[in-house]
């Protein structure tokens, strides 16, 4: 692998270290806030991986400019109207200038996939949902037990085992 | 009206339960949506029945959501496989809501029954989800939708352990399905359609393009391998099983009887569409050693898990251990990767829900009226529990395999299946295996029968009528199913011959 790909793939190693990094904390830290936090980094880093695999060098957001969906419609009538209706009358030269270019330039316009991007909008409702019930559930594990730090709810738990042996 | 409901019949199984879930959160009533979540799951298990129906007369159902043909839009593809599975889900997901009532007055204080229903709704909602659906990222959405909501229910456990353990299960749950996302995600860079069927004929085409080379293996190998480690993780597969013994344990006995019951077996389908589906066995068992890495990890996980499941002195632990091992027997059938032992795996994800199902409800029924899961508190229970404890017996007998119960059925079908493969020590192993269950299951019958009855157990009185009735009809339905096996057995002979020749769903 020469210098150039290494670099080329750069939005891979960006993704890669993210989620080591979320999957590293989630394993190792005993607080369960970080391990929420960490959690978020993982999912984050795939929402990453998806929105750049659905970037198309030079390609556009994936909406069709006015200015060429007008001309797709009608020839000229429209063109000005839509033209007026957003910019200042002012400006109606230069704008209808830019239309026609832009008309011109319809047929090599790239656009970048969206699919991927929507998938994501759902991805991270999902997220969002896990981390508000994680959060609910720490907030009652740390009412119940006064504390979020997974070793010492261990302590507490073995020692009420122990208890419970020693009533017995 | 009839052709209607026919037509949109795979989409109906899906929004009856979704849409009741809000609308009983809105209700707010505990009654009103007690009876609502009532007729929703007996309505969608009688849909799903009538699904079975037309499948086995007219060949698979194929729906566009939305009126937008796949592969753009969203495909929900019901065939024989996924219709058996939709069939004992719902089933089971009804009747276990049927059995709930007296055991969630116990378990569950009463302000909050009106917030029980939509959970468990809205996890039918996510296990049907995964069922039908034929579009990849639909399965990770509805396997969230599943998974949330069954942490939500995990955590209304009546100790201090159920939010933590519920805490440690999405842990667990979460890394699972991101990882399935990053399979998914790979899948999708490498072909361009999330439509299962497509990303088939998009593998092979590229496949035969190469001269049967697999195009791009390297990424190929990292989806699959994501895949794979993300399903296992929801399948609790024995190195990755942690979180279910607790979340087992600690949830509410309704809640247990449920998910041990049908959430595990639906990733086991997920994992099978993936498997045969989409990647072929003959990329995964062929070019990847994916059989013999099933195989051995199942059967390790069957003896760990069945010798954990022996020192258990809890006994919802105990079955959640066994229920570990059984997972390796369903995966044992699918990495033979042949009709015989497909079918055989397919079958046990069935039974095996009838019958871990069945004692789930039998513990609830005890811990109704003994207030304990505890071994010691069970003693001599028989005398004033005779029924419940003749349940227990009853599915205790199916989950060792005991002639004329539906486990013989499954460990046979497995057993012929590993000897027809030549795999003679998997087939004695298999043998051993199931003395460990004999013993663990013997244990618990032998302190309700054969001891002086402890100072609770003395207090009981049998388990209410309902509940009765209905742990009997599941347990009965152990016993029907292997007498009479030509449903049972022959709609998964079926649908494995459909998944192995089809290849694509």
């Amino acid at each position: 692998m020469t210098l150039d790909e290494v670099l080329g793939l750069y939005n891979y190693w960006v993704v890669i270290c993210l989620m080591m990094t979320g999957f590293y904390i989630v394993i190792a830290r005993k607080n369960m806030i970080k391990t929420v936090i960490g959690l978020n980094i993982f999912q984050t880093s795939v929402v990453l991986l998806y929105i750049t695999m659905g970037k198309v060098t030079g390609g556009t957001a994936p909406i069709i400019p006015p200015e060429t969906f007008a001309h797709q419609n009608d020839h000229h009538g429209l063109v000005h109207e839509t033209a007026s209706d957003a910019v200042d009358e002012g400006t109606l030269e230069t704008v209808d200038e830019g239309a026609s270019e832009a008309i011109h330039q319809s047929a090599e316009l790239i656009y970048s996939n969206p699919l991927p991007s929507v998938l994501m909008l759902t991805a991270i409702v999902v997220g969002i949902a896990t981390t508000a019930l994680a959060l609910a559930l720490i907030v009652r594990i740390g009412e119940d037990y006064g504390t979020v730090e997974e070793d010492e709810i261990q302590v507490i738990d073995r020692n009420e085992r122990r208890n419970n042996e020693y009533h017995k | 009206m009839i052709e209607f409901l026919e037509y949109h019949l795979p989409v109906l199984l899906i929004i009856i339960p979704m849409i009741a879930a809000p609308l009983s959160v809105l209700i707010g009533n505990r009654r009103i949506v007690q009876w609502l979540a009532l007729t929703v799951c007996w309505t969608t298990f009688g849909l799903a029945l009538w699904m079975v129906a037309i499948v086995n007369s007219s060949g698979p159902v194929s729906y566009e959501l939305g009126g937008w043909a796949p592969p753009y839009g969203i495909e929900y593809r019901v065939d024989q496989l996924n219709s058996f599975i939709i069939m004992f889900v719902s089933g089971l997901g009804a009747i276990v809501l049927t059995y709930s009532p007296h055991s969630l007055n116990a378990e569950i204080p009463q302000s909050q029954h009106y917030l029980f229903y939509p959970m468990y709704l809205l996890c039918m909602t996510g296990l049907m989800g995964i069922c039908v659906t034929g579009d990849l990222f639909n399965v990770f959405v509805f396997l969230e939708i599943s998974s949330l909501s069954t942490y939500a229910l995990i955590s209304l456990g009546r100790t201090r352990r159920a939010p933590l353990a519920a805490f440690q299960y999405l842990i667990m749950g979460t890394i699972g399905a991101t990882f399935l996302l990053i399979g998914i995600g790979l899948l999708y860079q490498m072909t361009g359609t999330l439509n299962m069927a497509d990303i088939a004929a998009h593998l092979e085409n590229q496949r035969q393009i190469n001269d049967g080379q697999w195009a791009g293996s390297r990424t190929m190998l990292v989806a699959f391998a994501f895949l794979t480690v993300g399903l296992c993780i929801k399948m609790a597969v024995f190195p990755l099983h942690s979180w279910l013994p607790n979340a087992y344990a600690y949830a509410p006995s309704v809640v247990t009887a449920f998910v041990a019951a049908t959430a595990t077996k639906v990733s086991v389908y997920a994992f099978i569409r993936i498997v045969f589906g989409i990647f072929t066995p003959r990329f995964a068992f062929e070019l990847l050693p994916l059989d013999t890495a099933l195989w051995s990890f199942s059967l390790v996980g069957i003896f760990m898990a069945s010798i954990a499941a022996i020192f258990q002195q809890d006994i919802k632990r105990r079955l959640a251990y066994s229920s570990i091992a059984q997972i390796g027997y369903m995966l044992l059938g699918i990495s033979m990767a042949n009709n015989d032992g497909l079918s055989a795996g397919i079958v046990h994800m069935f039974n095996h829900a009838l019958i871990k199902g069945g004692l789930f409800m039998v513990v609830g029924c005890f811990v109704l009226r003994l207030g304990s899961v505890h071994l010691d508190d069970w003693k001599g229970a028989a005398r004033t529990m005779p029924w419940t404890s003749l349940a227990w017996v009853l599915g205790g007998l199916g989950l060792i395999g005991v002639p004329v119960t539906c486990g013989f059925i499954s460990k046979w079908l497995l057993l012929t299946a590993a000897l027809h493969n030549n795999l003679y020590s998997v087939a004695i192993l298999m043998l051993i295996s199931s003395l460990l269950a004999v013993i663990y299951i013997w244990q618990v019958v032998e302190v309700l029968y054969f001891c002086e009855p402890s100072e609770k157990a003395k207090q009981a009185t049998e388990a209410p009528m309902l509940m009765l009735v209905t742990t009997y009809v599941v347990v009965g339905a152990n016993i029907v199913f292997g007498v009479w096996t030509t449903y049972s057995a022959g709609l998964a002979a079926k649908a494995a011959k459909a998944l192995l020749e089809g290849g694509s769903p």
